[in-house]
């Protein structure tokens, strides 16, 4: 009966919306929203969605987890930024994730979220994403959704081409889109041309429940900007695509001088003749100076480690380790179907759409089809590789996606729409308005062997007037459609966070029985740990004050700390005593230059405090937890430096002095 | 203090004569029982004191010291937070509880505290005496029939 109801009252609903076209003028702002689209993205109130979508959260660094087809927000997943929400970047454990060789950089410009694959098919062990600016890649474990490994790219700059994963996640690739002198030196902006290098790296990921990552091997490559990366699979498996722009290698008003040459590259990488010259020791050990940092689950703790060195490939020497596919137009998105055969060169300033046969390349080098060679990389021709042509489909192409039912989806960011085309015979079947200016398109499982192909979502890079004004900035919108039919359709538009440039989705029933509910007390190896109430203390070191204390609905043991002096430096080593789900407790103190602590059940975390002041400072529990949580509060007191006093705390009529 | 325990056994007073007429049971373990530890209140049927949850019957055997030292640690960990063995705390005391209460009932109080507090009338009780629900600390059968043996221990003694 309720079910009735609701469908009713959505299609009444969905039909007032798709019946009020009131923007006078400017077309249809809704577009084509059908009859029964709010029936479509409806998840009733306790049903769940049928996808998880993870999006970049772009200058905002970290990555959104949200439902489809509902568009509801799950998490915000902090990953290159500090987040205050969940203490990450402030608290002692994960400070060192945030390290790098320039030092603790607590912000990054994230793009490309990328899941793991096994097979060619999203396997919903891990996510992995880029840092663009301070070239990073990290790694979230779809387990517990937090960051557990950020990994420095050393000799790079602008890492925009990745992480873009192989078929089992053997590599992750990293291309530098800002060509910059290697090793980094101080040479004329002005002598780029001939000084500046690009470096494209694979980052290797074991194929176990940590998925630790390491730099294997760079390339060290011409100085183009490479933009966008994608890895062959099935036949294709074994191969890089990776394009590039400013082929004219300008330092200056690129928007111009980047954009001269008739054609630019795609660079094919063939990554296991890489492995082969590197096991035959024809590599070159460069120096490098970058950090791996790694967080546990069982220490609760990230350590940063120092690493000096790479092995760097270089093409001259190793023939057939890369070729460049010449590509019209400053190429953006480089994609490849399902089936491995077709590479799709996304000319972002091309009046057609160019796509390039994996089996036609093959034949082209060993025929060595070559029109030239660029510093050792043979340049093949463009008129042996080409599959075909998308002619005419839209205005300033960027990045297609795939269903795996034979289509292509290109989006296209003037024009303003996602086209829908046929692979082989090239033909435009369908086309779509986006609101406005779409980037990124994303099909779950779109870049992977088997798509789900049900949705796609549009990226768009412009708002304007689709949600109530907030002032000056406003949030990035996007558009669900359904692509299961001939014709597309929209059916949902939402706000996201920061600027979402990809996302990744997956059905959630490969991750969501996969989800840990709360880490277990005793595999607590935190070196700070306090398992129980009786082993709650406060100790001395010099003037150093550690604080171990635990929390449960609704205390924190001890609730009052006397004996701390001005000058001293406390550490309050917090673990979370609960063993249930969904329980963590907050905790702050009064004037705490840092942020909160959001403890999970079974954790610990530390908050590092310095008082500024004598007095009597309340802590208390930040995250609401029980009935009592306004209770969940406590005191320090700040004695002055000159006080003779002792530690002594407590927790009712239990008290306790220090030595 | 004197003033609190007086208040105490009053009120302990004014629950047991407000439990079910004729509970011999509740009338034996409310004798034994201190000031200090907990007000009982009163089993009621609909369960048969064995509460609500996984746990529908517990053979007891002689006292199992090994098991009940393993208890007693997993006591400290997961439950001393809120319950002292002698005095009220965040929770009820628990000494004399294998005396007031059905294994199978301190079993499913553990296992399964937020269905106990909505459903079993003795646990509902309690959580309007001592307002903070017992938290679920996610212990396993194995665990919670090692805490009863620690609570037998405390008990015999």
């Amino acid at each position: 009966m309720k079910t009735k109801l609701f469908i009713l009252l959505a299609v009444a609903l969905s039909f007032v919306l798709a019946g009020c076209d009131s923007d006078g003028g400017k077309g249809s702002k809704t577009g084509m929203v059908g009859s029964n689209a709010a029936e479509k993205v409806y998840v009733a109130p306790g049903e769940h969605d049928e996808f998880y979508a993870f999006m970049s959260g772009g200058f905002s660094g970290q990555v959104s987890v949200y439902g489809l087809p509902s568009g509801r927000l799950f998490k915000i997943i902090p990953v290159f930024s500090q987040d205050g929400e969940k203490g990450y970047g402030y608290n002692e454990e994960t400070k060192p994730m945030l390290e790098t060789s320039h030092g603790f950089v607590p912000w990054d410009d994230s793009h490309h979220p990328e899941l793991s694959q096994t097979d060619g098919v999203p396997d919903g062990r891990f996510l992995f994403i880029n840092g663009n600016n301070t070239p990073r890649i990290a790694k979230i474990d779809l387990r517990t959704f937090e960051t557990t490994e950020i990994i420095e790219i050393p000799n790079s700059a602008g890492n925009h081409s990745s992480p873009f994963t192989t078929e089992n996640s053997e590599y992750l690739v990293a291309g530098t889109r800002f060509s910059v002198p290697i090793t980094e030196t101080d040479v004329s902006i002005k002598e780029y041309a001939a000084k500046f290098q690009g470096m494209l790296t694979f980052v290797s990921v074991t194929p176990d429940d940590i998925g630790d990552m390491n730099i294997d091997f760079q390339i060290l490559v011409p100085g183009f900007d490479y933009d966008l990366a994608h890895s062959g699979k099935g036949p294709s498996h074994g191969w890089t695509f990776f394009t590039t722009y400013n082929t004219e290698k300008a330092s200056t008003m690129k928007e111009v001088n980047a954009s001269q040459n008739d054609k630019d590259y795609i660079a094919a990488v063939n990554w296991k003749k890489a492995q082969e010259y590197i096991k035959a020791g024809k590599f070159k050990t460069m120096p490098a100076n970058y950090l791996n940092n790694e967080y546990s689950d069982h220490t609760h703790s990230a350590t940063s480690k120092k690493m000096t060195s790479t092995r760097v490939l270089i093409p001259s020497e190793c023939p057939g380790l890369i070729y460049y596919i010449p590509t019209p137009k400053s190429p953006h998105g480089v994609d490849v179907d399902p089936s491995g055969e077709y590479i799709v060169g996304n000319g972002k300033l091309s009046a057609d759409l160019t796509v390039h046969s994996y089996t036609k390349m093959m034949k082209a080098i060993e025929a060595k089809a070559f029109e030239k060679e660029i510093d050792g990389i043979p340049v093949l021709k463009f008129d042996q590789v080409v599959a075909g042509v998308v002619e005419k489909p839209g205005l300033g192409p960027l990045h297609t996606e795939f269903d795996g039912k034979g289509y292509a989806y290109t989006t296209f960011f003037i024009s303003s729409e996602v086209v829908k085309w046929k692979l082989g015979t090239w033909e435009i079947v369908d086309r779509i308005p986006c609101y406005y200016s779409v980037g990124h398109l994303m099909i779950p499982g779109g870049d992977s062997r088997k798509p789900w192909g049900k949705y796609l979502v549009a990226l768009n890079k412009i708002t304007k007037d689709r949600y109530l004004p907030t002032g000056p900035e406003l949030a990035h919108s996007a558009q669900l459609y359904d692509i299961s039919g001939d014709k597309m359709e929209l059916l949902l538009d939402f706000p996201t966070v920061g600027e979402p440039h990809y996302a990744q989705a997956i059905e959630a029933s490969v991750i969501k029985d996969r989800s840990l509910k709360y880490y277990k007390l005793d595999d607590n190896k935190h070196p700070h740990a306090t398992k129980n109430e009786k082993d709650t203390r406060v100790e001395r070191k010099g003037n150093e004050v550690h604080v171990y204390l635990t929390s449960i609905r609704s205390h924190f043991a001890p609730d009052w700390i006397e004996g701390i002096k001005l000058g001293d430096v406390v550490y309050f080593h917090l673990t979370n005593l609960e063993q249930d789900w969904d329980v963590p407790h907050g905790f702050a103190v009064k004037g705490a230059n840092n942020a909160e602590l959001l403890v999970m059940p079974g954790q610990t975390e530390t908050l590092k405090w310095i008082p500024q002041s004598v007095g009597v400072f309340p802590m208390y529990c930040t995250d609401f937890c029980s009935a009592l949580h306004q209770e969940m509060q406590g005191y320090v007191r700040v004695h002055p430096a000159s006080a003779n006093v002792k530690l002594s705390w407590g927790l009712g009529d239990d008290e306790k002095q220090g030595k | 203090m004197i003033k609190t325990m007086a208040l105490f056994a009053i009120s302990m007073f004014l629950l047991v004569a407000c439990g079910e007429a004729g509970d011999a049971q509740l009338e034996k373990n409310a004798s034994s029982e201190t000031e200090a530890v907990e007000s009982g209140a009163g089993e009621t049927a609909g369960n048969d004191g064995l509460g609500v949850g996984p746990i529908k019957s517990v053979t007891i055997g002689d006292l199992d010291k090994a098991m009940a030292a393993e208890g007693e640690t997993l006591f400290t960990t997961n439950c001393a937070a809120c319950h002292k063995i002698d005095k009220r705390f965040v929770g009820p005391a628990l000494a004399g509880v294998t005396e007031r209460r059905k294994p199978e009932w301190i079993m499913n109080m553990i296992m399964n505290p937020e269905q106990m507090v909505k459903e079993d009338p003795v646990a509902k009780e309690l959580l309007a005496e001592y307002l903070a629900p017992m938290a679920n600390q996610s212990i396993t059968e194995d665990q919670a029939r090692k805490i009863v043996e620690y609570f037998r221990q405390v008990d015999s003694k």
